[in-house]
C-alpha cells in the first residue's frame, strides 16, 4: 500500500524510449475482458490506499490499485456505498480496473454507472506526464471531462493513478419481489414500474421469474411493495449480490457470453436461447446456442442495432478478433486521434479495445 | 488561412444563400445586433455572418464550407449562457440552432425523448408531464435556455444532487464534426462501446462539434415534495447543518443557501416570509412518496432545530412551497433593487470549506469596496457569489471582474473549481491556469485537435493559449510582489 506513481512514470518513460508496448494490470481480475492483452505488464496493485474520505462530502479519493474490498470496507463504516454496484470479483478487483472497464451493477439505471460517479482522476499519459483532471466536487465544468472519458477506455488513454468518486448513503430498507412471468410481459412490466415514482433500484428477469428490488426510506419501500404483484423474496439480497458478482448459475455456463446494451423496451429476440435480462431491459446477457459457435458476431450486432443498442462479446470466443461493437468510420477516426492525443506512441493497452486502436 | 482571405463576406453570404433561405443569412449589422453577445453582455463582438439553417443537411453544408475555408464557426442556442461562450467571432460565422425547435419523439414507456437542440429545457418537462415524467436538470434559465446549449455547458440546476447534471441525463447525441461529418455518440442503451465521447461532448462549450439531435432520459415525477426553511444567525451553523442532513443519509432533491444580502433582497422582492434578520437561510426540498416526504421533512426540521436554527418552517401545501421557492428563484433579479448591476460567479467548493470561503469573501468584498451577495447550491457545493457594482462608475466593471477572478482562485485554493455550471467561455480563461497546469491545458488542446484539427469551432474559448497563461502568471507574480511591498 502506498504511492508508487514515480515508479510508474519512470516505467512509462522507459517504455516510450524503448518503444515497448505496456499492458496495464490492476489486480488481474478482468484479464478475460476486451481483446487479448499484449505488451509488458505494468502493475498498479501496489499503488493503493485511501487518500481522502470525508463522509459529509459524499466523496472518496483512492489510489487506482485499491481493491474494492478495502474501498467498500471504508464506506461501510459510515453506512455509505458505491451506488453503481460494481462487480467486485470477490472483493479483489481494483477501482482503476473497474473504471477502465466501465462495470456497473443492477442499480445502474437508477443510480448511474461508474462514469456517473467519477468526479476526478490523476492520469499518467503516454508522455509520462502525471496530470490531474476534475476534482472532488460534484459540479465542475472547467475543461473537458477527462475523468468520465476513462470509463470504458480499457486503459487506452493512460494509467489512471487516482480516482475521486461520489458515494451515497446506504438505503434504510431494501425489499425484493419475485413473480413468475413470461419474458415479453416482464420487459413491459419492468419498464412500466420504472416509469412510476417508487423506490425501484433493480429489475431483472431470469428463467420465467421477474425480480424487482425496492430500496430507500422504509415508508417508500413498504408502499412500493404493496402496489406490486408478486411475493416477497426473503433471500433477495443474495440474489442481487450474485447477479452483481456474476455468480448466478446463468453465468457459470461455459462458452461465449454476449452482453447487449439496448433500449430498455426493445422486444425479446432469439427467444430459444438462454437470456438474462437486467436493468429493466437495458442490459441483456446471452449464451448463444451451441450451433452458433463463433460464427455470428455480425448477426448479433445487427440484432443489437435493430434493438437500438450494441453487442459485445463479454467472455469467451475468439479474443484476437474484435469483441466490442463495431464503430463507424467517423467514430474510428475520432478514436484514433484521441488515442494519439493522450498516447502519441501507442504505448498503452495496444489493441485491447479494438484491433485498430 | 489563404482560403479565408480569398473568400469575402459577400461571397460567403452568397454561397450560404444558395442552399439556405436568404432571409436566414444575415449580413447587416442591425439584424445581427441581437447576436453580439450571450447572457454575459460585457463581452460583445459582431460576427461576419449569422446563419439560421433549417435542416441538418443545411447545417452540415455550412460546416463543410467553414471547414474548407478555415472560417471560425460559433454555434448558438438561446444565448442565455453566462460565460460568453456564444460570443461571436468577428471573422466567423455564427450558427444559430434556433430553427431546430422540434420535439421529435417521446417514448413514455422507455422514458426517453428525442429532441432537436433548439428545444427549450422547460418545454421537454412540460411535454412529458402528462406521462408523469420530467427532465431532470433545471438550470434557472430553464424557461428560455435550450437543450443544445445545456449539452454544451453541461448545465445543472437546483436538483443536481439527486437528479444529476446534463451529462447524467443524455443518452445519445447526433453531432456534426468540425469537418462536417455526421456522428452518432452514445446509444439508446445505458452505455456504448469505445471512448465515452458523450462525457467529452457534455460541457465542451461548442469546441468539439455541433449537436443536431439529443436523446434524453426522463425521470418519473415524485408523488410529493415539500420544503423545510431554516434560518441561522451564522453562516457557519448553516454550513454545518448542510453536512449533517447528508450525514443522516437523507438525499434532498434540493438544498439551497442564501446569505444575509441575498435574503434581504429576495424578501423585499418576493415577500416570501424570509426572516430578514438571519445571517443565513437554508431551503431543503424533499421529494418522494407521500409518507416518505412527511417523515423526512419532520426529521430535517428537527435536525435543523437541534443544530441551532433560529426558526424553521415546513411548507404544508404546494402554494406554501412555491412561495418559499419564489424568493430563492427571484434572488438574481431581486439584486436589481439593491444594485444597478451585478456580476454572477460560479465557483464550486467542498461543502466543508463553506464558512471559511464566505468569511474570506467578506474580507475581499471590503478590500474592493464592492458588496457580494451569496446564493449557494449547498447540496452540491456550487457557489454563486453576486458581485454588486455600478457600471456607470468608471472602473467598477474592471474592479468587479478582478474581484470575481480572486473569488474563483479562492475556490480552487480550497479544493474546488472555477466553474460549476456556467462554463469557461471567454470569461474565465484568465482563471484556467489557477486550476490547471500548462501540461493539463496542453492535453485539453490536443483533445480539441482530435475533434477539430483546424481549430475552427468556437476558437479562443474554453481553454486559454499557453502563451496567454504565461502572461497571466507574470502579471499575477508582479501584482503579488507589489501587494506584499505595500503591506510592509
Amino acid at each position: 500500500m502506498g504511492d508508487i506513481s514515480q515508479r510508474l512514470i519512470d516505467q512509462v518513460n522507459t517504455a516510450a524510449m524503448d518503444g515497448t508496448a505496456l499492458n496495464i494490470v490492476g489486480r488481474g481480475t478482468k484479464e478475460f475482458l476486451g481483446r487479448t492483452p499484449v505488451g509488458q505488464a505494468i502493475r498498479i496493485a501496489q499503488h493503493s490506499g485511501i487518500v481522502d474520505y470525508l463522509p459529509v462530502e459524499l466523496v472518496i479519493t483512492v489510489r487506482a490499485g485499491t481493491s474494492l474490498e478495502d474501498l467498500v470496507a471504508a464506506l461501510d463504516e459510515h453506512d455509505q456505498m458505491l451506488s453503481f454496484e460494481p462487480p467486485t470479483f470477490g472483493g479483489k478487483a481494483s477501482i482503476g480496473g473497474t473504471l477502465a472497464c466501465n462495470l456497473s451493477g443492477p442499480a445502474r439505471p437508477w443510480s448511474g454507472g461508474i462514469r456517473d460517479s467519477v468526479l476526478g482522476i490523476h492520469l499518467i499519459n503516454g508522455k509520462g506526464e502525471h496530470l490531474t483532471f476534475g476534482g472532488q466536487v460534484l459540479k465542475n465544468v472547467a475543461g473537458y471531462d477527462v475523468s468520465k472519458l476513462q470509463a470504458g477506455a480499457m486503459g487506452a488513454l493512460g494509467i489512471v493513478t487516482e480516482v475521486s468518486l461520489k458515494v451515497m448513503p446506504k438505503p434504510a430498507a431494501t425489499l425484493t419481489m419475485v413473480r413468475n412471468i413470461d419474458v415479453d410481459r416482464a420487459i413491459e412490466t419492468m419498464n412500466r414500474t420504472a416509469g412510476k415514482y417508487n423506490a425501484l433500484t433493480g429489475a431483472c428477469w431470469l428463467e420465467h421469474n421477474m425480480y424487482l428490488r425496492f430500496s430507500g426510506a422504509r415508508s417508500a419501500v413498504k408502499q412500493a411493495s404493496t402496489k406490486c404483484t408478486g411475493e416477497i423474496l426473503d433471500s433477495g439480497d443474495d440474489f442481487w449480490h450474485d447477479l452483481r458478482e456474476m455468480q448466478l448459475d446463468f453465468f457459470e455456463r461455459a462458452g461465449s457470453l454476449w452482453r447487449f446494451s439496448l433500449k430498455s423496451t426493445s422486444g425479446h429476440f432469439r427467444a430459444d436461447e438462454r437470456w438474462l435480462i437486467d436493468w429493466a431491459g437495458a442490459l441483456r446477457w446471452l449464451h448463444p446456442g451451441p450451433d452458433t459457435n463463433g460464427i455470428e458476431r455480425k448477426g448479433l450486432e445487427q440484432a443489437a442495432v435493430a434493438a437500438n443498442g450494441q453487442a459485445t462479446l463479454f467472455r469467451g470466443g475468439d479474443r484476437n478478433d474484435e469483441v466490442f461493437h463495431t464503430q463507424t468510420e467517423t467514430a474510428m477516426k475520432i478514436h484514433r486521434r484521441l488515442k494519439s492525443a493522450f498516447d502519441p506512441n501507442g504505448l498503452f493497452n495496444r489493441g485491447r479495445l479494438y484491433s485498430w486502436l | 488561412m489563404t482560403d479565408t482571405q480569398k473568400l469575402g463576406k459577400a461571397e460567403l453570404a452568397a454561397m450560404f444563400a444558395a442552399f439556405i433561405d436568404p432571409a436566414y443569412v444575415i449580413d447587416d449589422s442591425e439584424t445581427q445586433r441581437p447576436y453580439e453577445c450571450d447572457g454575459l453582455s460585457i463581452y460583445c463582438e459582431m460576427p461576419l455572418l449569422v446563419v439560421l439553417p433549417e435542416t441538418v443537411p443545411q447545417a452540415q453544408r455550412v460546416m463543410q464550407i467553414c471547414h474548407q475555408h478555415k472560417i471560425p464557426l460559433v454555434a448558438r442556442g438561446a444565448g442565455t449562457g453566462l460565460s460568453g461562450g456564444a460570443m461571436p467571432n468577428s471573422e466567423g460565422v455564427l450558427l444559430s440552432l434556433a430553427k431546430f425547435d422540434q420535439i421529435l419523439e417521446i417514448d413514455p414507456l422507455a422514458r426517453t425523448a428525442r429532441v432537436q437542440p433548439g428545444v427549450r429545457n422547460l418545454a421537454i418537462s412540460e411535454a412529458v408531464a402528462q406521462y408523469g415524467l420530467f427532465y431532470g436538470p433545471d438550470p434557472s434559465s430553464q424557461i428560455a435556455c435550450t437543450i443544445g446549449g445545456n449539452v454544451a455547458e453541461n448545465s445543472g440546476g437546483i436538483h443536481c444532487l439527486k437528479y444529476g447534471l446534463t451529462v447524467h441525463n443524455v443518452l445519445k447525441l447526433e453531432i456534426l464534426t468540425a469537418e462536417g461529418e455526421r456522428l452518432v455518440i452514445g446509444s439508446e442503451g445505458l452505455d456504448a462501446a469505445g471512448f465515452d465521447l458523450l462525457a467529452l461532448m457534455n460541457g465542451s462549450e461548442g469546441l468539439l462539434g455541433v449537436v443536431t439531435e439529443i436523446t434524453v432520459k426522463l425521470l418519473s415525477l415524485p408523488e410529493q415534495s415539500q420544503v423545510v426553511m431554516a434560518a441561522f444567525d451564522s453562516v457557519e451553523l448553516a454550513g454545518n447543518a448542510v453536512g449533517e442532513v447528508i450525514s443522516q443519509g437523507i438525499v434532498p432533491a434540493a438544498l439551497e443557501m442564501m446569505d444575509s444580502h441575498a435574503i434581504k433582497a429576495a424578501e423585499s422582492f418576493a415577500k416570501a416570509g424570509y426572516p430578514t434578520d438571519a445571517a443565513a437561510l437554508l431551503l431543503c426540498e424533499l421529494d418522494g412518496v407521500e409518507e416518505e416526504v412527511a417523515e423526512q421533512t419532520d426529521r430535517v426540521d428537527t435536525l435543523f432545530r437541534s443544530l441551532g436554527a433560529m426558526s424553521t418552517q415546513v411548507s404544508r401545501s404546494q402554494e406554501e412551497k412555491a412561495l418559499l421557492w419564489k424568493g430563492r428563484k427571484s434572488a438574481f433579479p431581486a439584486m436589481g433593487r439593491i444594485s444597478p448591476d451585478y456580476y454572477c460567479m460560479d465557483g464550486t467548493i467542498p461543502r466543508s470549506q463553506l464558512a471559511y470561503v464566505l468569511i474570506e469573501m467578506e474580507k475581499m468584498s471590503a478590500r474592493y469596496d464592492l458588496r457580494v451577495a451569496n446564493v449557494f447550491h449547498a447540496g452540491d457545493g456550487n457557489l454563486h457569489p453576486l458581485i454588486l457594482f455600478d457600471a456607470s462608475v468608471p472602473g467598477e466593471i474592471e474592479k468587479a471582474e478582478e474581484l470575481g477572478g480572486k473569488i474563483l482562485e479562492l475556490c480552487v485554493a480550497v479544493g474546488g473549481c472555477i466553474t460549476g455550471e456556467h462554463g469557461v467561455g471567454v470569461e474565465k480563461l484568465r482563471q484556467m491556469p489557477a486550476q490547471f497546469s500548462d501540461r493539463e491545458l496542453e492535453q485539453f488542446h490536443r483533445i480539441k485537435s482530435a475533434f477539430d484539427p483546424s481549430g475552427i469551432l468556437n476558437p479562443g474559448k474554453g481553454v486559454p493559449d499557453l502563451k496567454r497563461c504565461q502572461e497571466y502568471r507574470s502579471i499575477d507574480f508582479a501584482a503579488n510582489k507589489s501587494s506584499r511591498g505595500e503591506t510592509r
